[in-house]
């Protein structure tokens, strides 16, 4: 019965697997990703789009593992490559769509963040949330902010590791966590835009938020995928990029 | 990026350190259960009230209910931002998100039933005449419970405490949500596992995952062993 209920299950949802592009974004995309999916299909309303988030390491991880996905977007340049390496993912696919933003967020709106050190240091924070450094870039690049102020040694007992940069601005929008390292995009973005006080954490703290994207081997035979890669290069995407705080790079047309 | 880290018995420490934490997690959570599951069981069994069939349902809850849901609850009721998160607050001090603490209360409520039902069995199954007998020797009744009835049903006490140790061995959802995988406060091994593998750091990952395995198996069998007595 529960074999049968599946197969039926699994029959409906391949109905459309023509029309159908299978996105896999990194956690800070979560918020863009709803309005470069409504930009995409304006202009084609045939191709059903389906975005799974997670940290770009675990996305990786899924995809050497043969999980479904036709266009990986990373927040940073390294996965995508490692996928290349491993030729998971056609090098000629890989492009550059923006550069993020690192920001440090307080939900208390009177908290004083003009200096990101003495914020840091302040007695009153007792959890610091970051995503996590070995699979989340964010993370990453929140642990080299935190060793060039000198304080991530200092600041360990204080830090408490999210699975991403999602549930990472999550910890910190619930109140349990003080303080979290955030992607930029989250502030701007509708559920958090306003709230709290923050700062973006300069980008000399830490190498930049250079994020990539690939075409997986899978999705080389779908030609959904190749029509949203140019999709991420064309103004209409880049302006959504911009609105949510990155830096895009340089039309290329 | 590597991190490198000794070793002990072919292990990376740090998986010692998740498996000692979790197994003091289980402990822990292991005594409170027996000690509120009880006499829950007990006035589960014995109970006319009202509100009995509604509090046996919800005790059960933890069983079908995904973890996640268990996890945002919690999340929403730690945040010091209001109570009971900001009661806690104001005597401990510290927030119970992200700790060891909240871990345990988390875990208290996730593996209740797997406490509490194999209690109510093994407090079921001893002949009330005995229990009768022992009221009309003038013994006070909660005496009667923890002296007479318990030690009784001690099998099946000790199949519920076993069986709320394994299930909270392998906590995950639960712990992902309000645990932060702070490294000897929060990572529990299930966690740490699920790290490794996200790092595809697969040799850790296997022999951490065959550790839990046999943990696992064993704990299981006892409580088949303990149940088998019990009939």
């Amino acid at each position: 019965m529960i074999l049968r209920v599946l197969f039926f299950v699994t029959a409906v949802s391949g109905l459309n697997a023509a029309e159908t592009l299978r996105v896999a974004a990194a956690a800070n995309l979560v918020h863009a990703m709803t309005d470069l999916t409504a930009a995409f299909q304006d202009t084609h309303p045939d191709i059903k789009v389906e975005t799974s988030f997670g940290a770009s390491g675990s996305l990786v991880a899924q995809i050497k593992h043969g999980a479904p996905y036709d266009v990986f977007l990373s927040a940073d340049l390294d996965y995508p490559q490692a996928l290349i390496a491993t030729e998971h993912a056609r090098e000629d696919s890989l492009t550059i769509f923006a550069v993020g933003q690192l920001a440090l967020w307080s939900s208390h709106a009177e908290r004083d963040m003009r200096d990101l050190a003495t914020t840091l240091r302040s007695p009153s924070i007792q959890k610091i949330a970051i995503a996590n450094p070995a699979t989340a870039p964010y993370g990453r690049a929140a642990r080299q902010a935190l060793m060039q102020l000198g304080l991530w040694t200092l600041l360990q007992p204080k830090l408490v590791i999210a699975e991403n940069i999602s549930q990472t601005a999550q910890f910190v929008d619930s109140g349990n966590a003080d303080l979290g390292f955030v992607a930029l995009s989250s502030l701007k973005s509708p559920p958090l835009a306003g709230r709290g006080a923050w700062q973006i954490v300069p980008a000399s703290l830490h190498s930049p938020l250079v994020q990539g994207a690939v075409i997986t081997k899978r999705g080389a035979d779908n030609p959904a995928a190749r029509k949203f890669m140019d999709f991420l290069r064309s103004d209409v995407a880049r302006n959504v990029f911009a609105r949510y705080g990155y830096d895009v790079p340089a039309s290329r047309e | 990026m590597v991190e490198t880290s000794a070793t002990f018995l072919g292990l990376p420490t740090p998986l010692w350190q998740a498996l000692g934490l979790t197994l003091r997690l289980a402990a822990i959570t292991t005594v409170i259960l027996g000690l509120i599951g009880l006499p829950l069981a007990h006035w589960l069994n014995t109970s006319r009230h009202r509100l009995a069939p509604f509090i046996e349902t919800l005790v059960a809850l933890p069983i079908v209910l995904p973890p996640t849901v268990i996890g945002f609850y919690l999340l929403v009721a730690f945040s010091p931002q209001h109570a009971p998160g900001s009661w806690w607050q104001a005597i401990a001090g510290t927030p119970l998100a992200f700790t060891f603490t909240g871990l345990v209360i988390a875990s208290v409520f996730y593996s209740l039933p797997f406490a509490v039902q194999p209690f109510q069995a093994a407090l079921r199954s001893v002949p009330i005449e005995l229990l009768d007998a022992a009221t009309s020797l003038g013994t006070s009744p909660r005496r009667v419970f923890w002296r007479v009835h318990v030690p009784l049903a001690r099998h099946g006490v000790a199949a519920g405490l076993t069986l709320a140790f394994a299930h909270t061995l392998g906590e995950f959802g639960v712990v992902l949500m309000i645990g932060g995988s702070i490294p000897g406060v929060t990572k529990v091994a299930s966690i740490a596992l699920y790290d490794e593998v996200q790092k595809l750091n697969y040799p850790a990952a296997h022999a951490f995952a065959a550790v839990l395995l046999v943990l696992s198996f064993c704990l299981l069998l006892t409580v088949t062993f303990l149940q088998r007595r019990q009939r």
